[in-house]
């Protein structure tokens, strides 16, 4: 069966190591925060300006100078830390965070993302994705696998206006986790419980490496 | 010492002009500044370009001065929250440009430090490149980009003294520091004004000389975007 947007989080949220610095997205990609495992201590950074970004407050105690970049209320931990925006971008594109998951619209075998404008629609903007994308060195990306059309979003190449070149090294679905090789293109490295190969196969556009064994994931 | 405290938001506008380029910090309505926004309403200065990572919602924060036509040109990372916006960007009224957030901030804090442009990884290969120098670095291929050029800064903060040295509080700092330092005329604005001294010098984010004129916010709304709460038992 396909995963549902907590099962996407739930497993990306075993790609998690102790120690990591953590950049979430806006959607399933905040749902990760939900899932670390108990026994490894992670941060999360939100790019408006803060490390150590715990979860929602209790009703009653939101304060309207301590939100994160989807502009919702959170709260702080201990340890953390606030600081401004040149300084959160700073920390972005030198590598300090080892970690970024985002969504995307569309993916290409590649490792191209776009994910911030659609031709003919509203454009709303990039906000801190393309810096992200730029300079991170482990980008996750958790979306569906195809869109509301049932058309892939794993393609090979973007047909949307890009958000960055080669940058994307692994991809979760509702249907699979792919690796993105430079030469083989998507490889397949696990399906979602009950989803078949040929299924993940037919749903994807772009040139995809199947091993002889691909194992069920385990979330 | 120095004072940099204004009494009334006339002093506060003066010299702000038809067709100025003004910066104004916060991200989403986080840590705006509200009074000066309200000022430049009722001043009625027109044809401004602003540089602001977002561009306020309906009826609060930029909406404000967008509902009242007071503003030409947008140059933001994200304006996602406005439907007055939509309406005059698509109808062509307003001009906008769409900049990566980091970009945007670093356009800021090299215009306060003095560095005229710099090369950046972000948006290379994309629409945001086109037109612009791109350089290699380490392997890795760059985009030139250059400082602002603001006339104005209008920022908020938490504390501030009467010699301009500002505190800010959580994710309110956000663009207000890079944009403090950016402004040709930087005004600050604070929900609490204190006598000099009474700031512990460790803690000041902000160092007075960027700040021209500073005052006592009358009121801050600090209206909250996304609340999202959990559920007490």
């Amino acid at each position: 069966m396909a995963l549902d947007k907590n099962g996407i989080a739930k497993r990306i949220a075993k790609e998690l190591q102790d120690g990591w610095y953590v950049n979430l997205g806006i959607g399933i990609p905040t749902l990760v925060a939900n899932y670390v495992q108990d026994d490894i201590k992670v941060e999360f950074q939100s790019e408006n300006g803060i490390l150590g970004m715990g979860p929602f407050p209790l009703e009653g105690d939101e304060d309207a100078d301590l939100i994160n970049a989807g502009k919702q209320t959170i709260t702080s931990l201990p340890g953390s830390s606030f600081f401004d925006s040149s300084m959160s971008f700073a920390m972005i594109r030198s590598k300090k965070i080892q970690l970024t998951v985002l969504g995307a619209m569309e993916v290409s075998d590649q490792g191209d993302i776009a994910n911030w404008k659609i031709p003919g629609k509203m454009v709303k903007g990039m906000g801190g994705a393309m810096d992200l994308v730029a300079s991170a060195e482990n980008i996750i990306v958790a979306m569906q696998h195809t869109n509301r059309k049932g058309d892939s979003k794993l393609l090979k190449k973007c047909t949307l206006p890009i958000t960055g070149l080669n940058c994307v090294k692994k991809i979760v679905t509702d249907l699979a986790v792919l690796e993105v090789h430079s030469e083989l293109g998507f490889v397949l490295s696990e399906r979602a419980p009950g989803v078949s190969v040929e299924e993940i196969v037919s749903k994807t556009i772009g040139k995809l490496f199947v091993p002889d064994n691909v194992p069920e994931m385990s979330i | 010492m120095i004072s940099k405290v204004i009494h009334d938001l006339d002093e506060a506008l003066n010299g702000l002009e038809d067709n100025m380029t003004v910066m104004f910090g916060g991200f989403g309505l986080c840590g705006i500044p509200e009074n000066s926004i309200a000022a430049i309403r009722k001043k009625g200065t027109k044809n401004l370009t602003c540089i602001s990572n977002n561009a306020g919602v309906d009826g609060f924060g930029l909406g404000l001065l967008l509902e009242n036509h007071q503003i030409k040109k947008m140059i933001s990372s994200y304006v996602g929250e406005n439907d007055e916006f939509e309406r005059q960007m698509l109808s062509g009224e307003l001009e906008v440009e769409l900049i990566p957030q980091g970009t945007l901030a670093e356009r800021c804090r090299a215009a306060g430090s003095g560095i005229p442009a710099f090369f950046t990884p972000a948006g290379h290969g994309t629409e945001v490149a086109k037109g612009k120098e791109v350089r290699i670095f380490n392997g890795k291929p760059h985009i030139l980009e250059h400082a602002f050029d603001a006339s104005f800064a209008f920022v908020k903060a938490w504390k501030g003294d009467e010699t301009g040295n500002l505190i800010f509080k959580g994710t309110a700092r956000n663009f207000n520091p890079s944009m403090a330092m950016a402004g040709k005329i930087t005004v600050a604005e604070v929900e609490e004004l204190l006598p000099v001294g009474s700031l512990e010098p460790n803690a000041i984010h902000i160092p007075g000389v960027f700040i021209h004129r500073i005052f006592k916010g009358s009121a801050f709304e600090k209206r909250i975007e996304q609340r999202t709460v959990s559920k007490r038992n």
